[in-house]
């Protein structure tokens, strides 16, 4: 019998390579959604005065869901039996987390995020606003990466606000939210989707919460997870092709494929500025490299341009 | 007569030429007609820096262009090509 989860493919490793996202929608079923939902509790219905604070701080102290130190393994965190134990066991969640972080992964933090709609900041007194764009934790000059899954229990609209995120991202050394002042980024995505769907983030993607128009209370939960080993060649690659001759740029006279690692790799988003495009092709070469294990990859030239030093030998 | 708010625009460019692309975007409003605020439009105000002139917004400040640092020069940050406008407004 084999118990190998379903691994991500390369294609979709070399998409969160070069994009810093995975998102698989509507993959957790419904009574799980509906017990986690159960077990985090429920807001306060608004009332005057009472400000989002101590509404905010009522639901986590009444939460079914635990508190946990800090690098406990992934596999201990949660109950057996409860709502994130039993997603954490899918083996659609399985067969993500072995793929981007490995065996046995350790538990950083989770969050509660609850975004409140107009009629609690009209009673508590605060403004309804948007979260400033962000990157998780502070500065991280690793190569190494951890993984931030958000799960949706509930559909969200677009009115509901959603996690904003801006694909590509993840590869800038920015402090946190010094970016704040990134109000809108050409190409940024909201997170409307059905119930149970789970969106995996590499930690350095720059996202924020929506504002909230609806009226209801949206609700999303984030856990982050660490390696505790290797990163490598975690998901299949099983079929993986023989190594591509360099692909010609620019003068090209036929059309290319477009499923290629290489291609993945070099594809553009719509907020790059046209010469810093290629040094993010060159940062998402040198995570693949690392992540497969091969040093001599390249795409495009990119690389071997840049390490051919053999005239000055 | 009413008083004068400065409303601000922040682009941020494909490039440090004004006539190229928007790739970001940021305002406020001082005058307080319009709370702008984190992902409130996914489409740029203008289609480049130029166009903001074009349509009377004053640019009072643009990023310097950096040498690369010795053996940072394939790391990446913040967005590099800030351009800063203002606007200012009669308030009633």
């Amino acid at each position: 019998m084999n118990n190998t989860p379903p691994l991500l493919s390369d294609q979709q490793m070399a998409s969160f390579v070069a994009r810093g996202f995975l998102r698989l929608d509507a993959v957790v079923p419904d009574a799980i959604n509906q017990q986690f939902l159960q077990e985090a509790g429920q807001v306060a219905q608004p009332a005057p005065g009472r400000k989002l604070r101590h509404a905010y701080a009522g639901l986590l102290a009444a939460s079914g869901i635990p508190e946990v130190a800090p690098g406990t393994p992934l596999a201990e965190a949660y109950p057996r039996e409860s709502a994130v134990w039993r997603l954490l066991a899918l083996p659609v969640v399985q067969g993500a987390i072995r793929s981007l972080v490995g065996e046995d992964p350790v538990f950083d933090h989770h969050f509660l995020h609850v975004t409140f709609p107009p009629a609690y900041h009209e009673a508590g007194g605060s403004e309804n606003v948007s979260q400033h764009t962000h990157q998780d934790s502070t500065v991280d000059a690793r190569r190494a990466f951890d993984v931030q899954i958000m799960y949706y229990p509930h559909a969200v609209t677009r009115p509901m606000g959603g996690t904003r995120f801006v694909p590509g991202t993840h590869l800038r050394k920015v402090s946190e939210v010094a970016i704040g002042r990134y109000q809108n980024i050409r190409g940024q995505q909201h997170m409307v989707c059905e119930a149970g769907t789970l969106l995996f983030l590499h930690h350095g993607l720059w996202h924020g919460g929506g504002v909230n128009l609806s009226d209801r209370t949206r609700t999303m939960f984030k856990i982050r997870i660490q390696p505790s080993g290797s990163q490598r060649r975690g998901w299949d690659t099983t079929e993986r092709a023989a190594p591509e001759p360099q692909r010609p740029i620019f003068f090209v006279k036929t059309a290319q494929k477009p499923d290629t690692v290489a291609a993945i790799l070099t594809t553009p988003e719509p907020w790059f500025e046209q010469d810093t495009s290629r040094l993010e092709y060159v940062n998402r070469i040198k995570l693949w490299r690392y992540l497969a294990d091969d040093p001599a990859f390249d795409a495009d030239y990119w690389m071997t341009r840049l390490e051919n030093e053999t005239g000055a030998r | 007569m009413g008083e004068r708010r400065q409303k601000v625009l922040v682009l941020y460019l494909a490039n440090s030429a004004l006539d190229s692309p928007v790739v970001a975007w940021a305002q406020y409003d001082g005058a307080g007609e319009r709370r702008h605020m984190s992902g409130d439009s996914d489409e740029p105000p203008y289609a480049t820096g130029v166009g903001a002139l074009t349509d009377g917004w004053r640019l009072f400040q643009a990023s310097q262009l950096l040498p690369h640092a010795r053996g940072e020069e394939h790391d990446l940050a913040y967005l590099k090509y800030e351009f800063f406008f203002e606007r200012w407004v009669e308030t009633p």
